[in-house]
């Protein structure tokens, strides 16, 4: 069984964000960009599946400008057999990202693929509902457990009031969410390894997808902030501020 | 323009965040209907057919439709599309799961979590966890959006719109609903609840959160936590704030040995009072909490309780 995991390359997660004096857009200039963490989720569990006998390839697919190698070579190093990087300019929108994407399942016809639930940057959530309903494959979305059973998957999904299990027909798209697993850390000689792993480069001429501008970002804000407040001394005087200051309680 | 809301509910009860969505769409345009697609779900349709606003209520009443699962939501929606200039849906997981995929059907963008309406075609939405605000124009045809509910009041229940029968049947046959474990709780739901007192991880274990139950209780309170402590195991996965867990913006908010990331603060930064307990107080918290208590959590919480 063949796995596709999706992997962006986002601000890291630990970067303080600075929107742009001209309201453009947020500063990414000598910032420190990462793997998207849902992607290190999705990444981690193809590998698990495959230490575990059920997949046999781990293929990492990224679509953006060559920089997206690097997390690519991260995605190789923790155990992807091989890579493909989508050239692309950086920021596509999620229905573009999805139709390259649907191409490549065409192309590789995995059984499964993984992707992040949301990537941190545009906190969109959307590419991997796209890429089932492109694909007509089943989806598995938030997912905090994936079990594959020969033609068909179960799949728990982390919903706003609990857990949901589904039974989904082979071949299907699962999007991670936090607790599927909690991804490792790539050994010095398997990043080593990694530079000699293959990385096939494709455009979306070649795969003859054409983009489409279907949204506009006009402006980006910086949001209202808030100012700290003051110090209570104690509960008695935290529930005076509440009562008859505040008056919420 | 004529605009489609997806209605959330589970068949008995319509979700309140139906309501905050309608808000979103009437601030689009006035001609607003609801689908209502489920099984056995009648009382939600008695429920909607009173939101003020809205003229029309499409009924899909199928066994295929009682776990909304995508594969057959996704013909239905794009069938009713037909002529609407917006579908929207609350960003619950239940319209994240379905609403991109409608979108790709319909080869259109869907915009994400808006916060603002602008125009019929621009639109506010967060986005680097709440850190910067964009505002977006849509070029397409049908405006597919969910909606952060937090950010719009709900709509009233006075109104008697008409109710119209669909249908149609989509079975994909590829999903197939197994179990559900739901958190039943008395409690209020954690985003339209009006206080809420979250636990991280310093409250060291699960059964210490009966600590924020006692305070819960006084105040009718919904109880939530950070990440850090849904990872620990000390509570289920629903009760998670931020970035990637519920976004809230209760009256009051009040955090408990949570230290402030800004991924938590993601999703609770509009609450209109917050207070912090935490007994470090170098703790980010601090710096947009109103309130703030350096102490141990262990001292305080208890007091607290006892002081309301
Ligand atoms: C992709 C991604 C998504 C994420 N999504 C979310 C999300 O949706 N929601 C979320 O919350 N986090 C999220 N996080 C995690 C986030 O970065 C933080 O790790 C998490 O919020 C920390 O939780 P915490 O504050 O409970 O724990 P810590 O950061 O460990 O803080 C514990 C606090 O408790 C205090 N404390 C300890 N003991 C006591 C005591 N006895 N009395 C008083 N105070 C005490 C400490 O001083 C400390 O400040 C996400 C992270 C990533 C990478
Ligand atoms: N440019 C991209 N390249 C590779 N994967 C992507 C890209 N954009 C989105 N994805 C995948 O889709 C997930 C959800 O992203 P989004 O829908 O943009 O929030 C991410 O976690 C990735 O796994």
């Amino acid at each position: 069984m063949k796995v596709l995991v999706t992997v962006k390359r986002v601000i890291d997660y630990n970067v303080k964000v600075r929107v742009k004096a001209d309201k453009s857009g947020v500063d990414l200039n000598n910032v420190k960009m990462s793997m998207n963490p849902f992607c290190e989720i999705a990444v981690e569990e193809g590998i698990r599946l495959k230490e575990a006998g059920i997949a046999t390839e781990v293929v990492a697919v990224s679509v953006g400008p060559k920089a997206c190698q690097e997390q690519l070579r991260t995605a190789l190093a923790l155990g992807a057999d091989r890579a493909i990087q989508v050239e692309a300019e950086q920021g596509l929108e999620s229905l573009n990202v999805a139709k390259l994407l649907a191409k490549i399942v065409e192309i590789e016809a995995p059984s499964l693929v993984i992707l992040g639930k949301q990537a941190i940057d545009t906190d969109n959530n959307q590419t991997g509902q796209m890429l089932a309903a492109l694909t007509g494959m089943a989806q598995g979305t938030f997912a905090s457990n994936i079990e594959i059973n020969g033609e068909k998957a179960l799949v728990t999904r982390e919903v706003d009031g609990g857990l949901e299990t589904l039974e989904l027909a082979m071949p299907i798209i699962a999007t991670t969410d936090l607790r599927l697993n909690e991804p490792r850390y790539a050994s010095l000689p398997n990043i080593m390894k990694a530079k000699r792993k293959p990385l096939e480069v494709k455009t979306a001429d070649e795969l003859g997808v054409s983009i489409k501008e279907h949204t506009k970002i006009i402006s980006v804000a910086p949001p209202t902030e808030r100012k700290a407040g003051v110090k209570v001394a104690d509960v008695a005087e935290l529930v005076d501020k509440l009562r008859n200051e505040a008056k919420v309680i | 323009m004529s605009i489609l809301v997806i209605a959330e509910h589970d068949n008995h009860t319509l979700k309140s965040a139906t309501l905050n969505t309608v808000t979103a769409a009437l601030a689009i345009n006035s001609d607003v209907s609801v689908l209502v697609a489920g099984s056995n779900c009648q009382s939600v349709v008695d429920s909607a057919a009173k939101i003020s606003g809205v003229t029309k209520v499409l009924v899909a009443d199928n066994a295929v439709y009682g776990h909304h699962l995508a594969e057959n939501m996704l013909p239905l929606i794009v069938e009713l599309a037909a002529g609407k200039s917006h579908l929207l849906a609350a960003a619950t997981t239940t319209g994240k799961n379905i609403m991109p995929g409608v979108a790709a059907l319909l080869n259109v963008a869907q915009i994400s979590e808006i916060v603002a309406v602008e125009s019929a075609d621009v639109f506010e939405r967060p986005i680097y966890a709440g850190n910067a605000v964009a505002k977006v124009q849509s070029f397409d045809e049908i405006k597919v959006l969910t909606v952060r509910t937090t950010a719009f009041e709900e709509a009233e229940l006075s109104g008697a719109a008409s109710i119209e029968i669909v249908s149609t049947v989509h079975n994909s046959g590829k999903s197939l609903f197994i179990s559900e474990a739901v958190v039943e709780s008395e409690r209020p739901e954690l985003t339209a609840a009006k206080v809420i007192i979250s636990g991280g991880r310093g409250m060291a274990n699960g059964e210490n959160f009966s600590l924020l139950e006692s305070v819960a209780d006084k105040l009718g309170a919904a109880v939530g936590a950070s990440r850090a402590a849904v990872d620990a195991g000390f509570v289920s996965n629903d009760m998670q704030v931020g970035q990637t867990g519920k976004i809230v913006a209760p009256d009051l908010y009040i955090a408990v040995g949570i230290s402030g990331a800004i991924q938590h603060l993601a999703g609770m930064k509009d609450s209109k009072v917050i207070v912090a307990i935490n007994k470090d107080e170098e703790a980010p918290i601090f710096s947009i909490a109103d309130y703030g208590l350096v102490a141990d959590l262990f001292d305080v919480v208890p007091e607290l309780a006892d002081s309301l």
